[in-house]
């Protein structure tokens, strides 16, 4: 845990100073979505639902992307692919 | 000696800050009416009506909503005012505490009316006496003249970069607020030039650079968060920090418009009158000062050593100048418009003594209660109380602390 | 008012900035979570939002981080309308006097807790007052972020931890207030009822809300797993089922024209389709104690308030 600033470091009126981004919430989970790309039909569904934008599209490789660091292992994204394209796996560790 | 030619007008306390905040180029005036504050709010909206402002004048349905709202306007980069008093006042008190701890720079006045219950509409501190706490810049006005001057100082003060406070100033309900008066106003190119534009300092965001603070979609800022145990401590000392450079800050645009009109109020702070070898003073804030003062002149023409300290400023607690107005005295008698129920005595009194607590002279430091819900302070009443004081000079005892002047037993 | 011209594909959504990042603290499978992701991505240009006290405020704005990528306030409970009348009365200052070259949208949100009971006030000030701002409200039927407990928009019978459901009282014994229709009849050029379970919907309404001159009233559906107790993967499917069986019905009314949106048209024209009460209530275990034989007539009270609330519905909308 790095040493956290004092007031005479902080800027004023509690303006924030770090993205979010800066802080993965992807170790809260106990299961993690696992994607079968056979069955997946690419509908784009799970991207706009999940709630914490961690399913992503890669416009490169034109496929989905789940980003492990934030997802928090909710499962909306299994219980939603109109595919059954997600199944939701009990992580070790 | 002014430098600036003004003009006298025949206006109450209320007309006489509604136009001096008209002057000062204010954006965004959000503000609910309560009596006696009404005359601001009215004034305003006719100038809006005239076309003679360039402000958003937004009548909102509560006084809790008209701080929101000039909060949020503030944050956004306007200039905003608003006015409010007693009850009005109490409703915003959740915000108040808000819009000090955003650090943005609303400028309010307050028309010192009771607190209910019973209601009442007339005049007393109590409003705005427990409000000290809150983190605002408090000043208290003697007259309609120094209610003109102080708004337009006040958007100075809150503004200012080093501090980012906001500022309440306040005058007596009916005695200041509805009572007209000679004041001199100032033409409206200088009161322009005087207030400037709002200066907006930069902050650091969350996207790794400087920002200018205020809400902007070019440099998008989080304000407001949640703070947990581990942040709001420092928070708050920065608030504190920030509070205690302001004596300086008020002291120096107060006598930088002093340059242009040749009226001055003390030190900015405290305005101390026929101090320097009194033997017996009082302490007050408001227009009693103003009546005081009249006892004050009878007494030394009768050979009474007598002397008077108004504190104009009273968040920040001005400790030092009080100690120094008061080195020589040897009784003071506190004025409180305001009691502190159970409390022994009422908010000036306590900081007042407490101020004296470890100057070098340790005068004997008495209570008087007045004046409460608009109860009339006359020259007898405070006769009695220097009277009170050349008693205790004579006896060197304080047979009680705290009283209540005017009030039929 | 008229209908919004915009058009978009599940692709140019999905390929739009994250303007509420990843990283906010949110419980796995929160409903309003997923409702200020989608909303965000319909806002048209420059965007200032101001949120009230709530979930998604806290949870969003843990200092020093923070998961807005929009200029962001955040000030008390009840005055999310409140900020929003003063920011846009400081952007039309600001543009008269010329500090100010841009059109900038105002989005307040705000949850049912800041909303229906203690936000009322300063809502429907604004609304009077003609601020031209998006309120969103994010129902998610209690005062979740302090614990559970009952607010107006609490529907009939749930339990919460200041109705709980108990050996005699079965949970809340008032009925949801109606408020979309409080604010329809505030005259203001655009309300509409919304739900996370159709994403495209929510889109478009948070568009034509944004488009609208004056106030919009946006009321979003969205079901809270910790709170409503159903497992954290059916929050979607919970909001469905809540438009399926007409308890949350879809539409919005443009200068005061009722219109009822696809998924809750399909209802009123092939009423067939819609599902009794008890399929979405038996989903929530907030309704379990409704279950009991003693406590039955609950059920088809909530299924008579339904019903009487769709019909009545069904005439704003020339739909009987």
């Amino acid at each position: 845990m790095s040493k956290q600033k004092g007031w005479k470091e902080l800027p004023i009126a509690g303006v924030c100073w770090k993205p979010a981004t800066d802080y993965p919430t992807g170790d809260w989970r106990t299961f993690k979505p696992v994607r079968d790309p056979e069955k997946c039909t690419k509908c784009l569904l799970c991207p706009l639902i999940c709630p914490d934008s961690s399913i992503k599209w890669n416009k490169t490789t034109e496929d989905i992307e789940f980003d492990y660091d934030f997802c928090k292992g909710c499962g909306i994204c299994a219980n939603e692919c109109p595919a059954n394209a997600i199944e939701m796996v009990r992580e070790e560790g | 000696m002014a430098t600036v030619q003004q003009k006298v007008l025949a206006l109450n306390g209320d007309e006489a800050i509604a136009l001096a905040a008209k002057q000062s180029d204010v954006d965004v005036v959000a503000a609910y009416p309560i009596t006696p504050q009404t005359i601001i709010v009215e004034k305003f909206s006719e100038y809006v009506a005239d076309g003679e402002v360039d402000t958003e004048f937004v009548c909102t349905e509560s006084e809790h909503s008209a701080l929101s709202a000039c909060l949020a306007a503030s944050a956004t980069g306007a200039r905003t005012f608003t006015a409010s008093a007693s009850a009005g006042l109490a409703l915003m008190h959740e915000i108040l505490y808000v819009t000090s701890g955003c650090r943005v720079p609303v400028v309010m006045a307050i028309a010192n009316r009771a607190l209910s219950a019973p209601i009442n509409i007339h005049c007393d501190h109590s409003d705005s006496m427990v409000e000290r706490d809150c983190g605002w810049i408090q000043l208290y006005v003697e007259n309609s003249q120094e209610a003109y001057d102080s708004i337009i100082q006040a958007f100075r003060i809150a503004e200012h970069p080093d501090l980012l406070l906001p500022v309440m100033v306040c005058l007596d309900a009916f005695f200041l607020s509805h009572t007209l008066e000679n004041v001199a106003v100032l033409p409206d190119e200088v009161v322009r030039k005087f207030v400037g534009n709002r200066q907006i300092p930069l902050v650091t965001g969350h996207e790794g650079k400087k920002a200018p603070f205020k809400l902007d979609p070019d440099n998008p800022l989080t304000m407001g968060p949640l703070d947990l145990y581990d942040y709001y401590f420092e928070h708050k000392r920065q608030q504190e920090e920030a509070i205690r450079r302001s004596p300086q800050i008020i002291r120096q645009i107060h006598d930088e418009y002093t340059k242009l009109t040749g009226r001055k109020y003390g030190n900015g702070l405290v305005d101390t009158y026929r101090l320097e070898d009194a033997e017996i003073a009082a302490v007050c804030v408001g227009s009693a000062a103003g009546t005081t003062k009249t006892v004050v002149d009878e007494l030394r023409a009768e050979g009474v050593k007598a002397g008077l300290l108004r504190l104009r400023s009273f968040r920040p607690l001005p400790v030092a100048d009080i100690r120094k107005a008061l080195e020589n005295v040897k009784a003071v008698a506190v004025m409180d418009r305001s009691n502190s129920f159970g409390g022994h005595g009422g908010a000036v009194f306590h900081e007042v003594r407490h101020s004296l607590y470890d100057a070098k002279s340790h005068p004997h430091v008495v209570n008087y209660i007045y004046g409460l819900g608009g109860r009339d302070m006359p020259q007898s009443i405070i006769r009695d109380i220097y009277g009170d004081l050349q008693e205790i000079l004579r006896t060197k005892q304080v047979k009680e602390y705290v009283q209540f002047a005017g009030v039929r037993e | 008012m008229t209908a919004t011209s915009w058009k978009f594909t599940a692709r140019e959504i999905v390929e739009k900035p994250e303007l509420f990042t990843p990283g906010h603290r949110a419980c796995a499978g929160c409903g309003p979570a997923i409702a200020l992701r989608q909303i965000m991505k319909a806002t048209r240009g420059p965007t200032i939002v101001t949120n009230a006290t709530g979930c998604m405020e806290v949870v969003s704005t843990i200092y020093p981080y923070t998961a807005w990528k929009v200029p962001w306030i955040h000030t008390a409970f009840e005055n999310a309308a409140a900020n929003a009348s003063g920011i846009e009365a400081a952007l039309k200052a600001m543009k008269r006097k010329g500090r100010l070259d841009k059109d900038i949208d105002v989005i307040a949100f705000a949850g049912d807790g800041g909303t229906f009971d203690i936000g009322i006030q300063a809502l429907s000030g604004a609304a009077e007052r003609r601020h031209d701002f998006l309120y969103v409200l994010y129902d998610n039927e209690a005062y979740m972020n302090t614990g559970i407990q009952r607010s107006g928009g609490t529907p009939l019978g749930a339990s919460t931890t200041t109705s709980p459901a108990g050996k005699v009282v079965p949970g809340k014994a008032q009925f949801k207030k109606p408020i979309a229709e409080i604010m329809v009849a505030h005259e203001i050029p655009y309300v509409a009822t919304a739900s996370i379970a159709y994403w495209q919907d929510l889109l478009t309404k948070t568009r034509r809300g944004l488009e609208a001159e004056g106030p919009a009233f946006l009321h979003v559906f969205t079901p809270c797993p910790r709170g409503w107790r159903y497992d954290t993967s059916k929050t979607i499917e919970v909001a469905r089922l809540a438009v399926d069986t007409c308890i949350f019905p879809l539409w919005e009314a443009m200068d005061g024209e009722y219109g009822l949106s696809p998924q809750s048209k399909i209802m009123a024209l092939k009423p067939e389709r819609k599902k009794p009460v008890t399929e979405y209530l038996k989903m929530q275990r907030r309704f379990g104690h409704l279950f009991q034989p003693k406590f039955e007539h609950v059920v088809s009270d909530i299924q008579k308030i339904t019903d009487q609330r769709w019909n009545r519905l069904l005439k704003k909308c020339n739909m009987t």
